[in-house]
């Protein structure tokens, strides 16, 4: 322990630092490219987006090293104060944020921006963490998943108060730390089940649907047919699922926002709208298949030269990387996340604390999700929410947040033989 | 614990299992599928048009009406704009830093890559100027287009204007026009825009990531060349025309006049009109609104959608009628001692002119004659049938193009009703006979034509029993086509004999010493005519004057109108016979037999008065020409005049009549 102390970097696990700052460069080049007029070629700015970035990636850096200065035990002592202050700060965006684009995300702080919702992910993740690897917790009765859910939705209803949808589901990657520490897969399967018939509700007729739910419960009926309790819960499960689709299809109608419905009809295919909310993604996806194999080249991407995909060095970065580097570097890009997530994910299993572990899980999932539902978007195949892509998107919020949640896990990974 | 270590794996294989289904969907997009790489393309694509030349239009001789001058378009593409002294531009230009300041924010909305107008219409000065300069305002560019010029500055109305597109007529014709293109929006410029505006040309050109051009796309295989507009030649005469707008530049009225065997439209007058010239360069907006509010409505076509009453000008055709039905014949005589006896009510005549016959009956414009023969008309089935025997005699009328548009080439044509016996009855109830509507009989009450109408039945008697759709082109292109319904010949319906005795008595209204329109013969020209006083509630009577001319073989068929002139004889009557001896003769001989020029009955201000608002403008056009003020000089609505003179007889009354 001393010994950790006297020297700054040891055992830091080197490999996954420099995959982070891989993907800053990817990040910060292709924001360039996507600012960058050759007619009006000057010196570096930083006043322009790349050179903020810049100023962001080297402060990020800044921060995660810092974070390598703190006692492990830090972050596991302070978890509900975290957490405790991200949710004062989702409060207090809610009064005196600044209204973006319709979502009221935004604290201003001089120049730049702070996105709570951003820093409710550590929050939460450190505070799941701790709560998990305290005493007696088995996920495998129900007090224990409560409190934990609680924990989960409470930054969840704050933040869809702004409301801000997509970083709102980024809250269910926890879902999978849970997972891992013992939450009963069938929640898992029921979870993702009510989220398929969901959409199958959208363009399924409901005869169809209540038809097919009808054989499946009876096939499993005939299954336990030898177990009167089996048959009777089957029947059950079978009832609420009916009923699930009437609730479903209200809430999609009635509670959903106009705009918020048309995207996932968008994604769905059910309607198409070139100018509109589809307008985004069909740009987009023009852009990356512009880029074919290996792409049109470092700043000969026209579609991202004249503007053509809205929102591009934000949520929309990845369909630069798409035109100007090809199918080549998507695999490149997508090739280092999925590295590095299965890395993060083979560290916290080598964790000897509960609390390590738990928090490795959190954050290759938040990555995970971001990874996918960003990356997924920018190709059309996933509905249009708006989070960033994680070290790669312009933005400082995102990119500190996301630092600070990797370089925690640095810290706790550093320590992994000792106890928390 | 060890079983929940297994669930490590199933996290880490749904990762890869998602990352496999990112990398297979971009395989698709990027590398299998070529349709984004194609659409990236169309996006980088810029479309150059290149405008042709609008079609001229002259007159029948292939004098130019209307001709092309070129004008110059500041464009500007906000991309390509480096800092320069904006000040000495705005200096160039005539505008100001504010002006400036918002039309580049305007242009930059509308496109940063594409170029648009920054300045319209810049003169041949301020473009010169620029020229010289050009090279220091970078992302600017001169456009050469080009406007109309009228050189002879008439026929305002039958020509139309042509303006920017709205979005109205964008949407229209799908495709063709973009904001800032031009099209026809009245007149000829309208009826025949496909004609005259050619097609756009255009280049596709392809810029890489640096906006530098790549060269055409597809290899030019979407690119066309620009095609001209079509020459159009009208069928106007340009010397009857410019002395029409002269004679009626103080009056409100119309002149149309129609080579009867053609159909074709010799002068087409509405007064008051404008210059067309007016309606053209920067000044357009302010002028059209000038226009627009002159309480003399210069933009109503008069000779199309005027409203009149034909008045006595609708004997002849009366009496045509009544030949062909037999129910006279030309000696048939009436006693007419000033006054006609319908029922118990009496009709007065202007004249007691004893025993008529038809030729005696239309020269003196006699209404006991006509009110006779269409009593005639009315009862020849019986007392019981009259309502029969008035559907029978419209449908008569109506061949003569009554009651109906006659299909014109020109946009705005109005069609007129002619009232059938239903209609009677829907406003008499069925107790209705002829003495109801005996004014219908002399071409008042319910009757009602445009100038149009008037001088298409003059052609009809000049032709003796024939005319074709009055039209205004001649030919398109150079193959001189035009649409071959006005190729053909329409019958109305009445035997070539019976036009004699009718034509006789229109000789003698212009010929003979108890003629009508004595006052107006032309000297060695043999022209047959009928006047018409239409009766006025607002004001003095409108002098209507309809003939042809010469009796055998004419030439040329005229309707006049002049609002507020009195008697037929006294301005309509006259006009039409200068014009007349111009179009026959190419000249004016000046004079008529009693003594009065055409300078006099060209400065008679016969304008309303109107108490409300009285015009009070100059208008600037950028040719300078002055005379064109005068033209748009008051004139007065027109007379809804076809209220008057309702003969209403109460139904017992008519039961009544003998």
């Amino acid at each position: 322990m001393q010994q950790q102390n006297s020297r700054f970097f040891f055992n830091v696990d080197w490999i996954t630092i420099l995959i982070y700052m891989a993907l800053c460069a990817i990040g910060f080049v292709n924001i360039f490219s996507v600012q960058y007029d050759p007619d009006k070629a000057t010196a570096f700015s930083f006043s322009a987006e790349y050179g903020k970035q810049l100023i962001f990636i080297i402060s990020a850096l800044v921060l995660g090293l810092s974070i390598l200065l703190f006692d492990s035990k830090f972050f596991s002592v302070f978890a509900p104060i975290v957490y405790g202050a991200t949710i004062v700060l989702l409060l207090a965006v809610l009064v005196i944020g600044r209204n973006v684009g319709g979502n009221q995300a935004w604290i201003p702080l001089g120049s730049f921006r702070l996105q709570p919702s951003e820093f409710a992910k550590f929050g939460t993740a450190l505070l799941l963490a701790r709560y998990i690897s305290s005493f007696n917790v088995k996920l495998n009765s129900l007090k224990p998943i409560l409190i934990c859910a609680a924990i989960i939705v409470l930054p969840m209803a704050l933040i869809m108060l702004q409301p801000d949808a997509g970083s709102m589901l980024v809250f269910l990657s926890f879902m999978f730390p849970l997972y891992r520490e013992g939450l009963p897969g069938n929640l898992l399967i029921i979870f993702w089940g009510a989220v398929l018939l969901f959409i199958l509700n959208l363009f399924v007729s409901p005869s169809i649907l209540i038809f097919s739910i009808l054989i499946i419960g009876g096939l499993f009926a005939y299954n336990g047919r030898k177990r009167m309790q089996k048959v009777i819960n089957v029947g059950i499960i079978t009832l609420i699922a009916i009923c699930y689709l009437f609730v479903a299809k209200y809430l999609f109608e009635n509670v959903l926002k106009p705009h918020q419905r048309t995207r996932i009809e968008l994604i769905l295919g059910l309607t198409s709208d070139n100018r509109g909310a589809g307008y985004n993604v069909i740009q987009s996806k023009i852009a990356i298949g512009a880029g074919q194999l290996t792409g049109r080249g470092y700043l000969e991407g026209t579609q991202t030269k004249y503007g053509y995909v809205p929102a591009q060095s934000t949520d929309f970065i990845f369909s630069t990387i798409g035109e100007e580097w090809g199918f080549a570097g998507c695999f490149v890009v997508i090739g280092l996340y999925s590295f590095l997530l299965l890395r993060i994910v083979n560290m916290a299993e080598r964790q000897r604390s509960v609390f390590s572990r738990v928090y490795g899980y959190s954050i290759a999932c938040i990555l995970f999700f971001h990874v996918f539902i960003n990356i997924g978007m920018t190709i059309g195949i996933m509905p249009v929410i708006g989070i960033p892509l994680p070290f790669i998107s312009y933005g400082g919020s995102s990119l500190w947040s996301f630092t600070i949640l990797l370089f925690i896990f640095l810290k706790l990974d550093s320590n992994r033989m000792g106890f928390i | 614990m060890d079983q929940l270590f297994n669930r490590k794996y199933i996290v880490q294989g749904l990762f890869v299992l998602v990352a496999l289904i990112l990398l297979g969907r971009l395989f698709y997009i990027q590398v299998v599928s070529d349709k984004y790489f194609l659409d990236a393309n169309n996006n980088a694509l810029r479309k150059k048009f290149i405008y042709p030349a609008r079609g001229v239009i002259t007159d029948r001789k292939g004098k130019v009406l209307a001709q092309n001058q070129p004008t110059y378009d500041l464009m500007v593409t906000p991309y390509e704009v480096k800092p320069f002294d904006t000040l000495s531009l705005c200096n160039i230009i005539g505008i100001t830093m504010e002006d400036f300041r918002k039309k580049f924010h305007k242009a930059v909305v509308q496109s940063k890559y594409q170029a648009s107008i920054f300045q319209k219409l810049l003169s041949v000065q301020t473009y010169a100027t620029l020229q010289e300069r050009m090279a220091n305002y970078k992302g600017f560019d001169v456009q050469k287009r080009t406007i109309r010029y009228y050189p002879d500055s008439i026929g305002g109305q039958l020509l139309g204007y042509i303006r920017e597109a709205n979005q109205r007529e964008i949407d229209k014709f799908q495709g063709y026009y973009k904001p800032g293109d031009y099209i026809g929006k009245s007149g000829l410029e309208k009826q025949y825009e496909v004609d005259l505006r050619g097609t756009k040309g255009v280049k596709n050109m392809l810029y890489n990531a640096h906006n530098v051009a790549q060269g055409s796309y597809a290899d030019g295989k979407f690119d066309s060349l620009a095609i001209a507009g079509e020459q159009l030649t009208t069928t106007i005469d340009v010397e009857i025309q410019k002395l029409g707008e002269q004679l009626l530049t103080t009056k409100v009225g119309s002149i149309v006049a129609i080579e009867p065997s053609t159909g074709e439209i010799l002068a087409f007058v509405s007064s008051p009109g404008y210059d067309p010239n007016l309606m053209v360069g920067r000044e357009t907006g302010n002028n059209y609104m000038k226009i627009f509010s002159n309480p003399y409505r210069p933009l109503f076509i008069r000779p199309l959608k005027g409203r009149y009453s034909p008045g006595s000008a609708f004997k002849p055709l009366d009496a045509l009628i009544a030949l062909q039905d037999g129910v006279v014949d030309e000696n048939s005589t009436f006693n007419c001692p000033g006054y006609y006896i319908a029922g118990n009510r009496r009709f007065k005549c202007e004249h007691i002119d004893g025993n008529i016959a038809l030729r005696k009956g239309i020269a003196r414009s006699c209404n006991t004659y006509f009110w006779s023969i269409f009593a005639k008309m009315m009862l020849k089935k019986g007392y019981k049938n009259q309502h029969k025997a008035y559907d029978e005699w419209q449908e008569k009328v109506r061949k003569f193009g009554i009651g109906d548009t006659l299909g014109i080439d020109f946009p705005g044509e109005s069609a007129y009703k002619l009232f059938t016996a239903e209609d009677y009855t829907k406003r008499y109830s069925k107790y209705w006979g002829y003495t109801t509507i005996l004014s219908v009989g002399i071409g008042q009450g319910e009757i009602t034509t445009t100038p149009l109408q008037m001088a298409n039945i003059m052609a009809i008697i000049a032709n003796r029993g024939y005319y074709v759709k009055p039209h205004l082109v001649k030919g398109i292109g150079d193959d001189k086509h035009i649409d071959p319904k006005y190729k053909e010949k329409h019958y109305v319906g009445i035997d070539a004999k019976h036009f004699g005795p009718v034509i006789d008595g229109m000789q003698d209204a212009v010929n003979s010493s108890i003629g009508t329109a004595r006052e107006s013969q032309i000297p060695n020209i043999l022209m047959c005519g009928k006047t018409g006083t239409v009766q006025n509630v607002h004001g003095k009577n409108h002098s209507v004057f309809i003939g042809f001319a010469p009796r055998d073989n004419p030439k040329i068929a005229i309707a006049v109108i002049v609002e507020n002139g009195g008697y037929g004889g006294a301005y309509a009557a006259p006009i039409a016979s200068f014009i007349t001896e111009k179009y026959l003769t190419d000249s004016l001989k000046g004079r008529r037999i009693n003594g009065a020029t055409i300078e006099q009955y060209k400065s008679a201000n016969l304008l309303p008065v109107l108490k409300d608002k009285l015009p009070k403008q100059k208008l600037k056009t950028d040719t300078s020409k002055v005379d064109s003020t005068k033209k748009t000089a008051p004139l007065k609505t027109t007379a809804a005049n076809n209220q008057f003179n309702k003969v209403a007889i109460a139904p017992k009354n008519n039961a009544t009549t003998e």
